[in-house]
């Protein structure tokens, strides 16, 4: 028994320890990102990678997540006589959850994968320490650039995430479900508030930091070789989709729990 | 001069510096021999800061290694990596000239790219090279861009990793002729650290030989093969028996 919960509590210590080191690496960015220098490339070259090469993934996600929530809502409404519900819930369901919920998480499994496996591979062949020979602060070089793109993209992205799920609402509705499309497009921009558009960014924003964050830490904290590499890269995955999900949970709380 | 005062680091239980205490004389070149995991890249490593010794001082020109301000430190050195570590998704002109791009050394990019070029051509390599990626190249032509990427910003000190580990002997050979013309034109303070002892041979002023986390041996490479310590005349010689034990 005391076994058990020794072993108990050495995990509870060690997702502890690894909580306080991620939050000393965050606060590390943070730092870095208002000092200089900046290295405008490499930020530019990251607004590329995480946000314009994102946006098919994004697009195809929320187009069908859109549809097949045309659907469903139809089906289900059709019930109790409330299939007529379907622009204003497709709407809300979204731009409210999910909306930012599947950007982030096709970001964390695009992006942060990505981003952890790149790092890992230059920290196991000696870039990284190259880095620091030649003047280069790794975390200003490397991660204050992807995670300043996580934080302008990913909102960006949610929002055309969310234009385009509702568009494959209404494509279906309209063509399937026999939807007026003007009243369609009208019950939704009527039915939608700017606090659900603002929750939306602001939950792209938190996600994107999430997931460029992640994936930086996992890489420059990855083990040796092949096989830390492929480590780092599923547990940055790993805790960068965990880590959405919960942060959504908490900003849903703060936004709609009046 | 950069000077080792009892120098000790461990990872964990493995206690790989034991009290290192070396000199190696301004424009010099001084080569560290031993076995496999004797620590010599860690000595190396930790003058750079890349690696923070547990104990012990390391002193550069008389004043401790890192203090002060670190970017003009580390603008006094060039390394050439074990494997390269050139950055893979930069062209090779990039990697050569990164230091000259950004920072204090910051200059237009043309002209960075005519520096590039020029030490390209140092190390025997054509500009037309220099746009490719170094995924393009081959080993020997790597380990050369990396060497023109250590002499590119004129470092004061250069460091080479096992600048001959996984080439063939000519293209070995290539290698530490290089190493050695470019250290006596430029007359920077030079540290290797190689069990190849044709390297050894061809690179060296001094000699130091490294085991069990303290320097054995060290002096003048005329001296090495009549040096009278067992450790350092198993070793060069290569032999299985002698006081190293073989399997570690």
């Amino acid at each position: 028994m005391l076994r058990v919960l020794g072993g108990i509590g050495a995990q509870v210590l060690a997702i502890l320890a690894a909580v306080g080191r991620v939050a000393i690496y965050a606060g590390d960015t943070l730092r870095h990102l208002v000092t200089p220098p900046f290295y405008g490339r490499e930020f530019l070259n990251a607004l590329l990678q995480i946000g314009w090469l994102s946006l098919p993934v994004v697009g195809l996600t929320a187009v069908f997540t859109g549809g097949a929530l045309a659907l469903q809502i139809y089906a289900g409404g059709s019930r109790f006589d409330a299939a007529a519900v379907v622009p204003q819930i497709v709407a809300i369901g979204m731009v409210r959850e999910l909306g930012p919920v599947l950007v982030g998480l096709m970001i964390a499994a695009r992006v942060t994968s990505s981003i952890a496996a790149e790092i890992a591979t230059m920290k196991v062949t000696e870039q990284i320490d190259a880095l620091v020979t030649l003047s280069t602060h790794p975390m200003k070089y490397l991660t204050v650039p992807r995670v300043l793109a996580g934080l302008v993209t990913v909102p960006l992205l949610v929002g055309v995430g969310d234009v385009i799920g509702i568009f494959g609402g209404y494509q279906v509705a309209v063509r399937s479900l026999g939807f007026n499309a003007a009243t369609y497009l009208q019950n939704t921009v009527d039915f939608l508030e700017p606090l659900d558009v603002i929750s939306s960014l602001v939950k792209g924003a938190a996600f994107g930091v999430i997931a460029t964050l992640m994936g930086c830490y996992s890489g420059m904290n990855s083990g040796r070789g092949a096989q830390g590499v492929g480590a780092a890269t599923k547990s940055s995955v790993e805790a960068a989709s965990v880590l959405i999900l919960a942060a959504n949970f908490l900003l849903t709380g703060v936004f709609f729990s009046a | 001069m950069i000077r080792f005062d009892d120098v000790h680091k461990a990872f964990g239980s493995n206690h790989v510096l034991r009290g290192v205490t070396l000199d190696v004389p301004k424009g010099e070149s001084m080569v560290i021999i031993g076995g496999s995991g004797t620590g010599k890249s860690v000595a190396l490593k930790c003058v750079l800061g890349l690696v923070v010794p547990d104990s012990g001082v390391i002193l550069v020109d008389g004043k401790p290694a890192g203090a002060g301000d670190r970017e003009a430190f580390l603008a006094r050195f060039g390394m050439l990596f074990q494997g390269g570590a050139l950055f893979d998704s930069l062209p090779v002109w990039q990697n050569v000239a990164f230091r000259l791009m950004r920072g204090a050394l910051k200059r237009p990019a043309a002209e960075a790219k005519e520096i590039a070029i020029e030490k390209l051509r140092r190390v025997g390599l054509s500009p037309d090279v220099a746009d490719r990626l170094p995924a393009e190249l081959s080993g020997g032509m790597q380990k050369r861009v990396g060497l023109a990427r250590a002499i590119a910003a004129e470092p004061e000190i250069i460091f080479f990793d096992e600048p001959t580990t996984g080439l063939d002997p000519i293209m070995a050979g290539v290698i530490n002729d290089l190493i050695r013309e470019i250290v006596v034109e430029m007359g920077a303070t030079a540290m290797t650290i190689t069990h190849d002892m044709s390297s050894v041979r061809a690179i060296a002023d001094r000699v130091a030989m490294l085991h069990g986390g303290v320097i054995r041996w060290t002096g003048p490479v005329a001296e090495m093969d009549g040096s009278g310590d067992p450790y350092v005349d198993q070793f060069i010689h290569g032999r299985a028996e002698g006081p190293i034990a073989a399997v570690r």
